[in-house]
């Protein structure tokens, strides 16, 4: 088809169609991060996410492969460590979060052969976008829509009570297993649009936003979609018209958003 | 009512680092029984209720359950992230019952006019009998329930037992709770357990109050609790009668105290 041929040919649509992908995943996982105050965990998986990177180079596997991998051990790693309570939470999240940062930029730095765009990766790029990348990001979105509505009711449960969710027979302990990989995976694909560095901004933003104007967990959800698609196509044309790095051109106006909602609810409200 | 236990603890015993925190308990729950676990803080109450809801691990002794046991759990609070908006319809159609059922546990309950409240609206009382709702929707075998009254007021409390009395005969169900309020525990329960990690005495309200071991362990707070519950109500002269005789042993118990 010559129009979908035309479109794809585009580097602003394709970064425009990705980014509406990666949008539609944010808009739910970016409430769990919210509901669960897991902002610092997500941030520290996606600082990993250049170790990923680095690994992937290193033994040559697919980057988004390597990417899922690396962060989906941290996952796991870090859910079992915190479980010894010999460090706080956040201590502990610090640690790996820079130093997993620290030994990607260490890593890459041992591998002059290999050209990597490192703000493109940190920040972001409109124009890397590739149809492989979009092939990752629907894949990616399809499964993760798949898994939220098949186990919507227990991750919802055990997020809301999670002692009442366990004695009603929710597995919990597989619940987060799933949303660490969940996690994981909207990370690995959000990486090209927003860049590591910024990645939980979009989960927690258009997610904070809705909350304003929800009454309802699966409307908060429906909100915090629309509000990453504006986010997503407002930066992207940002980026494009003025030559704004893309990620936090989608950053400054999921921000914008939110504090429009906030500022005039808090009007209507006084 | 048969005698068929619904769960049997044998010599239960869960430790913390060696420290026993239950210690060799047992303890016989059938359908129909109201228990209830009281004790001084520290005691092991929670841990206890949490190892029969398969929350804690048990280090040594047995636990046996009827199989296919359903289990309602009323948890000492629902703290609600201020970040997750959910509606009282929501929360209770996601115990996967359909609505009409949840419908009828909230009018049990006394609160079906909240069915399209916000949870975070709800005062702590409203919130309780919520929970209480909850766990009703799934017609529980067991009913298990962690200092149900909390953060409700005194009359709310009398009637919170007496719901719960009524909902043990049309259930037919058992029911275990911690509770600290020892003079309402005494009128609505039919087996107290006194807990200081190990059961230092059980039996009936009005018999357990004069137990050596009872006054021993709890004599002093308890003597205080019902003592002060005694003063404040002594000019009021209805709701309580059955607890008459039981507290009155507790109360001479405590004046031997004083003397």
């Amino acid at each position: 088809m010559p129009i979908i041929d035309a479109v794809l040919g585009d580097f602003f649509w394709r970064a425009l169609i990705g980014g509406l992908g990666v949008a539609l995943v944010a808009g739910p996982l970016g409430c769990f991060v919210v509901w669960r105050r897991m902002a610092y965990f997500g941030d520290t998986l996606a600082h990993s996410a250049l170790l990923g990177i680095a690994l992937s180079f290193l033994i040559s596997v697919p980057v988004n492969l390597g990417v899922i991998i690396t962060c989906v051990v941290l996952a796991v790693a870090l859910v079992l460590f915190s479980r010894s309570k010999t460090l706080a939470t956040d201590t502990l999240l610090g640690i790996l979060a820079h130093s997993a940062l620290a030994i990607g930029l260490v890593t890459l730095s041992f591998m002059p052969d290999i050209r990597v765009d490192l703000t493109g990766l940190l920040f972001g790029d409109l124009l890397a976008m590739s149809r492989h990348d979009l092939l990752w990001i629907y894949g990616g979105a399809a499964l993760i829509l798949g898994l939220l509505t098949v186990l919507w009711r227990g991750l919802l449960m055990s997020t809301i009570h999670e002692e009442l969710a366990r004695v009603e027979g929710v597995p919990v302990e597989r619940l987060r297993l799933a949303l660490m990989l969940m996690f994981s995976i909207v990370i690995a694909v959000a990486m090209k649009i927003v860049g590591v560095l910024l990645i939980t901004a979009l989960l927690i933003i258009p997610a904070a936003t809705a909350r304003r104007l929800a009454n309802n967990p699966e409307h908060m959800v429906g909100l915090a979609i629309v509000f990453g698609f504006i986010a997503v196509s407002g930066g992207l044309t940002l980026s494009w018209h003025f030559d704004t790095p893309a990620g936090p051109s989608v950053v400054v106006t999921a921000f914008s958003v939110f504090l429009l909602i906030y500022g005039s609810a808090r009007q209507a409200q006084s | 009512m048969t005698d068929e236990a619904l769960l049997e603890l044998k010599q239960l015993t869960v430790r913390f680092d060696d420290r026993p925190v239950v210690d060799h308990v047992d303890l016989r729950v059938r359908r129909g029984d109201i228990i209830t676990i009281i004790g001084p803080n520290g005691a092991g109450k929670t841990t206890l209720i949490k190892a029969v809801l398969g929350l804690q691990p048990i280090s040594e002794g047995s636990l046996t359950m009827t199989p296919g046991l359903t289990i309602g759990y009323v948890p000492q609070h629902l703290t609600l992230e201020s970040t997750l908006p959910i509606s009282v319809k929501r929360f209770m159609l996601l115990s996967g019952r359909p609505q009409q059922a949840c419908r009828d546990a909230l009018a049990k309950t006394g609160v079906e006019h909240l069915f399209n409240a916000s949870v975070h609206h709800l005062s702590g009382g409203e919130k309780q009998r919520l929970l209480l709702a909850r766990a009703l929707a799934r017609r529980p075998d067991l009913l298990v329930l962690d200092e149900p009254a909390q953060g409700v007021d005194i009359n709310g409390q009398a009637a919170l037992y007496d719901l719960i009395r009524g909902l043990r005969d049309e259930l037919n169900c058992g029911v275990i709770m911690i509770s600290h309020d020892l003079h309402l525990v005494m009128a609505a329960t039919d087996r107290v357990i006194c807990l200081n990690q190990h059961i230092c005495c059980s039996g009936y309200p009005a018999d357990i109050s004069h137990d050596p071991a009872f006054i021993e362990t709890f004599g002093q707070p308890v003597a205080e609790s019902l003592a002060v519950y005694h003063h404040h109500h002594n000019h009021s002269h209805d709701l309580h009668g059955d607890v008459v005789s039981g507290e009155d042993g507790v109360h001479r118990e405590c004046s031997h105290a004083h003397h």
